[in-house]
């Protein structure tokens, strides 16, 4: 299983990662081989297997749906690169 | 005086210091001194807060001699590390990423808030893998922990600078967090007793995320006995967290015998592979040997599932980490990198911030769950998760235990794996199946090769069967003194 470079660069877009040309070559390689080695499941027959998406019972614990106390504005704020007035700063979404 | 102090198991220091023999601040003041001395040497410690330390130790020998006895919290006193991925409300939680540098969350984990309630005092935050992506510890992005035994090989990962900070005696135990071996693997690497829960026995809120289905948090300690006593406080449902189970959480009361007559040990076959090395092999099967001269019976077993295990985890568990990490956008925490357009600044922030094995992962992982692809990995790994599952559940109708390695070799040297993740994957092919189970693993050291570097064994048990692990763990301590060195720093 060989990742072509046009692949690699729509996985990055997808994920949002700004990749240098070096890395984008590196990654293809490398993603290539661990997709390689991880062939051998196609090995196996899972025909009427479930999947599992957690080892939990299936039920998990639910609480009552009530409003509990929430953080402080300036505690939310605080850890924020930019604020105004008292919101998430951002730059333009749209030209 | 001080040297004494940092030599004394866990429940030696709770009766210490409940008896007025020594203080909460001399026990404090003896890990800080150990700190400084050995820091520049480990850097086991992503950041330190000595004198926060300072103050919840005179706030906890103001209790003890204040405080009706009969009142008092289990760790009153007790300093520990915590692991630079759990929350703490004030101090710094990087997760060994520049992306979160800076960042102070604004609440502490249920698992911390549970420790701090029961008394303990934290002397600082460990290093760690990048987002707990890694075996050696040296994935940090401020830069790697040597391993105490040998400062030019690993502590393991990725709870590595947890694994290091107990090994070199700088705190008597450690918090970690365990998603495919990563509380397990630096136990064994250093010489310590780790426990990675039960999936759902420790609350994951506060924990950052990294694959949401394998995560757990678990400790580091020198013996059985102290990784217990340490653990109780933090298990148990949490309304938090909506995978924490409500199971009652029994008192681990370990008894001082060496008597195993009862046990049911299972060695699977699997576990025994080519290539790995043929002194943690005999040093493991010794071990067995051991439990079984203390009464417990052996019998051989089969996980037949086992290879596929690596495959299964690193699909799926990139895949969640794909999904947890998109939240490293910049807006709300975070460093950012300024650009003049939103997307811009996302791709900018995230490629810039992130190190090579969170972008391999996240890479990996975005693969793997996208249109055309999903079937054929994420789905077909979900499936044969369930097969490897079943093993385990199938193994435990009749065995109490399982005993294996925890990783094929000892601590390996530095830069010996960074150019090639896939051998660095293999390391965790011991450790893995555990956490896509979801059941309890204990690692606990068992020998030395002859580089005099450690070797781990680990018990796993059925889901909620920690307490049999402790037990059987410190019977076996009970005839050995392997958890008793400490290496020559």
């Amino acid at each position: 299983m060989s990742l072509t470079r046009k692949e690699v660069d729509h996985i990055a877009e997808l994920a949002r990662l700004n990749l240098s040309e070096t890395e984008k070559q590196k990654y293809q390689e490398q993603l290539s081989a661990i997709l390689d080695y991880a062939a051998r499941l196609q090995q196996l027959d899972t025909g009427g297997i479930p999947p599992t998406s957690s080892v939990l019972p299936p039920h998990s614990t639910l609480r009552e749906d009530v409003a509990g106390e929430s953080l402080p504005r300036q505690e939310t704020l605080a850890n924020a690169s930019a604020i105004k007035d008292d919101q998430f700063q951002v730059p333009p979404v749209f030209e | 005086m001080s040297a004494d102090l940092i030599s004394l198991s866990i429940p030696q220091m709770l009766t210490g210091m409940r008896s007025g023999q020594f203080t909460s601040r001399a026990l404090t003041e003896a890990f800080l001194a150990r700190i400084a001395a050995n820091e520049p040497k480990v850097h086991a410690y992503l950041s330190l807060a000595e004198e926060n330390a300072l103050a919840h130790a005179d706030a906890a020998d103001k209790r003890y001699k204040t405080s009706d006895p009969g009142q008092l919290p289990p760790l009153l006193g007790l300093p520990i590390a915590v692991k630079d991925l759990l929350a703490v409300k004030g101090m710094p939680c990087t997760c060994g990423s520049k992306i979160l540098e800076g960042f102070k969350p604004p609440f502490t984990a249920t698992s911390i808030q549970r420790l701090l309630d029961a008394g303990v005092v934290i002397v600082g935050k460990t290093n760690m893998d990048e987002f707990a992506m890694g075996s050696s510890t040296e994935n940090s992005a401020y830069g790697p922990t040597s391993n105490p035994w040998d400062l030019s090989r690993v502590p393991g990962g990725s709870s590595g600078g947890s694994a290091a900070a107990v090994a070199a005696s700088t705190v008597p135990a450690a918090i970690g967090s365990d998603t495919g071996g990563s509380v397990r693997q630096p136990a064994s690497f250093c010489g310590l007793t780790g426990i990675k829960p039960t999936y759902g026995r420790v609350s994951r809120y506060g924990l950052v995320a990294y694959g949401s289905s394998l995560d757990t948090v678990g400790v580091l300690a020198h013996s059985a006995e102290d990784a217990a006593v340490v653990f109780r406080p933090m298990a148990g449902l949490d309304p938090k967290d909506a995978t924490s189970m409500d199971v009652p959480v029994p008192p681990y009361k370990l008894e001082n015998k060496a008597d195993l007559r009862g046990l049911r040990v299972g060695v699977p076959k699997e576990y025994f592979i080519e290539g790995m090395q043929a002194e943690v092999e005999s040093a493991v099967r010794a071990a067995i040997q051991t439990l079984k001269e203390m009464g417990a019976e052996v019998v051989e077993i089969s996980l037949p599932h086992t290879e596929y295990a690596l495959p299964v985890y690193y699909l799926i568990a990139p895949a969640e980490a794909s999904a947890n990490l998109a939240r490293y956008d910049s807006v709300r925490f975070g460093s950012r990198e300024q650009a003049d357009a939103l997307w811009e600044m996302f791709r900018g922030t995230r490629g810039k911030l992130f190190g090579p094995e969170v972008k391999r992962r996240i890479m990996l992982g975005t693969y793997a769950l996208s249109a055309g692809y999903y079937d054929a990995y994420y789905g077909q790994a979900q499936k044969v998760r369930t097969l490897i599952k079943r093993d385990f559940d199938e193994a435990f109708k009749s065995v109490d235990v399982i005993a294996c390695p925890v990783a094929p070799s000892t601590a390996f040297k530095q830069g010996e794996h960074t150019d090639d993740p896939l051998a660095m994957y293999l390391e965790d092919v011991f450790t893995l199946p555990i956490n896509l189970a979801g059941v309890p693993g204990l690692a606990f050291p068992v020998g030395f090769d002859a580089n005099h570097m450690p070797i781990g064994m680990q018990l796993l048990g059925p889901h909620f069967g920690e307490e049999i692990l402790f037990s059987t763990a410190h019977a076996y301590q009970q005839i050995t003194d392997w958890h008793r060195q400490r290496p020559n720093l």
